[in-house]
């Protein structure tokens, strides 16, 4: 089988999301790649060097330069008129792109894949994480969003893939793109961080949130996140957010002060591999996953915390 | 311009699912059901470009068993003008939810088409982008916000790492996030009145869309469960586990 797998980049480097969906990929076959965007000739360096992509296919066109899926899409169909599936990592990019190329493709999406059991077999997460469904695909040509945290990823060194430009780019006019703001941070990205310090509702505030919950983060190297109540409540940005509709991480460490523990929250963390939790309230429900619980009030508890480190 | 708006009934946000005894899916008998949290939202949005002038009408339609009407009556009493419902006891995935409206699309000609982002049961997040490439219009995915002027829709949109604003040509496809606004409740009122707001009922067939599945669900399963670990008594002895970790050396 070969497969084709969305690059995410931002024109100058490739991002990680996209060394987990090398790795799905090839576990159905032979790993080509596809970075589209706008002098982004530098990404296509690094992904040829990723061990086990084949080819590196490169379209450069300034209809592609912000990802627009009206432009994306219609090059990606085209793609796969040579391959036999198009994987893409379940960010919101892929989540994105991803499916309008399937109904161009006239195919069913598989989407979130947590493991490969066969060349048309997968397993998915459903209702929040609460189930896990094996599905088995009927079509000709498979379209799938990969899990980051669900797949080891790719070594970044060791590959040396051919690169080959691809043409029949074009801005399909349906849409523009206006303006971006990312936030710049100096802290390890949500899904890739080792460590992550999470706040809840219970905070109070975003000024509480900064004074509580910042300190120990910097202490530990950690990447902040948030539950939805918190970023709701406007204490931080919606990019904080960790669930079922937010981030998916799988932190080695996830330290979640003051969440109660919505299956909604535990649906985006609850893989990570040792879970702290501290909450007054000894009866919530974030206490039935984390290793350690400490029942204590956040606000004298972490800043002793971030002291005793 | 009409609006057009497509609701699903799910299980409601605050029931927690669990798997049939014999693996093949979730047990659903008994269970209270809702309107999708995203749909809500898209409904409200929908009402609101209305409410400021910008729309005359809002559709609300549905796929789905013939108790999908109570969701489709919801979004009447929220305040929708009227309703389709398509008829199906079948599990229709996205792509044949998508197919049937775009059928919609074609005899209502909405210049715009508000989604929820995703279902919270199958969480599959591809209607609205599979239906923007079938009726070849332009998506903005998970709306932050939206503005109508004229014959364009700008939406910022919540993307990894902030905010992505496009304008869009209408008619074009605009899939809700969370934080879009906040639905209002149905009054009593309203939803006496929402009883006698027209509400048609179709089927599948009636659009000519082969609904078959492509996906064929093997076996659903519990997740690996996580038990519980244990509590500690005080700050000391949390750093004191955290140390024997190697964390916060």
């Amino acid at each position: 089988m070969k497969t084709l797998v969305w690059v995410e980049h931002d024109n100058a480097v490739m991002k990680d999301a996209t060394l987990a969906v090398v790795t799905a990929a090839g576990k159905l076959g032979e790993v080509h790649a596809l970075v589209a965007g706008k002098g982004c000739g530098a990404v296509a360096e690094q992904v040829a060097k990723v061990a086990g992509v084949a080819t590196v296919h490169v379209a450069d066109d300034a209809s592609l330069e912000h990802g627009l899926a009206e432009n994306v899409a219609p090059l990606v169909a085209k793609l796969m008129e040579s391959h036999d599936a198009f994987l893409a990592p379940a960010t919101t990019t892929g989540k994105n792109i991803a499916p309008r190329v399937a109904a161009l493709l006239d195919v069913m999406q598989i989407s979130d894949i947590l493991s490969v059991e066969g060349p048309k077999t997968f397993t998915r997460p459903i209702y929040a994480g609460n189930a896990i469904a094996t599905v088995e695909s009927s079509d000709a040509k498979l379209v799938i969003t990969v899990r980051g945290t669900a797949f080891d990823k790719a070594a970044t060194e060791g590959g040396s893939a051919a690169i080959e430009a691809v043409g029949g780019a074009s801005d399909a006019g349906l849409s523009t793109f206006l303006s971006a703001e990312i936030a710049k941070s100096e802290r390890p990205e949500l899904t890739s961080a080792k460590i992550i310090v999470s706040g809840g509702r219970a905070l109070g505030s975003g000024e509480k949130f900064e004074e509580v919950i910042t300190p120990l983060a910097d202490k530990l190297g950690a990447g902040i996140g948030a539950s939805r109540a918190a970023v709701d409540a406007g204490y931080v940005p919606n990019d904080y957010q960790v669930g079922q509709t937010g981030k998916i991480v799988a932190p080695e460490v996830y330290v979640a002060v003051g969440i109660s523990g919505a299956i909604q929250h535990l649906a985006g963390m609850k893989d990570s591999k040792t879970i702290i939790a501290i909450n007054k309230d000894e009866d919530a429900p974030i206490f039935q996953v984390a290793d350690i619980g400490l029942v204590a009030d956040l606000f004298t508890a972490v800043p002793e915390l971030t002291g005793k480190l | 311009m009409k609006i057009l708006v497509p609701v699903k009934r799910v299980i409601d946000y605050n029931v927690k699912p669990r798997v049939k005894a014999d693996g093949t899916g979730v047990d659903l008998a008994n269970v209270k059901m809702s309107m999708n949290p995203f749909d809500e939202i898209a409904v409200e949005e929908a009402l609101r470009i209305k409410e400021a002038g910008k729309a005359e009408e809002v559709v609300a339609v549905s796929v789905g068993p013939a108790k999908a009407q109570e969701t489709l009556r919801t979004a009447l009493a929220m305040g929708a003008d009227r309703a389709i419902l398509i008829e199906t006891d079948e599990t229709v995935e996205p792509l044949a939810v998508a197919k049937l409206l775009a059928k919609v699309a074609a005899e209502e000609n909405p210049g715009l088409i508000l989604l929820g982002k995703q279902a919270i049961d199958d969480d599959s997040n591809q209607t609205g982008q599979m239906l923007a490439a079938l009726l070849g219009w332009g998506q903005a995915t998970f709306a932050n916000t939206v503005s109508v002027e004229g014959d364009s829709v700008t939406v910022a949109r919540e993307i990894d790492g902030g905010l992505q604003t496009v304008k869009l040509n209408t008619p074009a496809i605009v899939t809700t996030d969370l934080r879009l606004n906040e639905p209002r409740y149905a009054s009593l009122p309203n939803i006496m009145k929402a009883k006698k707001k027209p509400l048609d009922t179709k089927t599948p067939g009636d659009y000519g869309v082969d609904i078959a599945p492509r996906l064929t669900t093997l076996k659903v399963t519990e997740p690996p469960v996580r038990s519980a670990g244990i509590k500690v008594a005080d700050v000391d002895a949390l750093v004191g586990k955290l140390k024997e970790m190697g964390v916060g050396e």
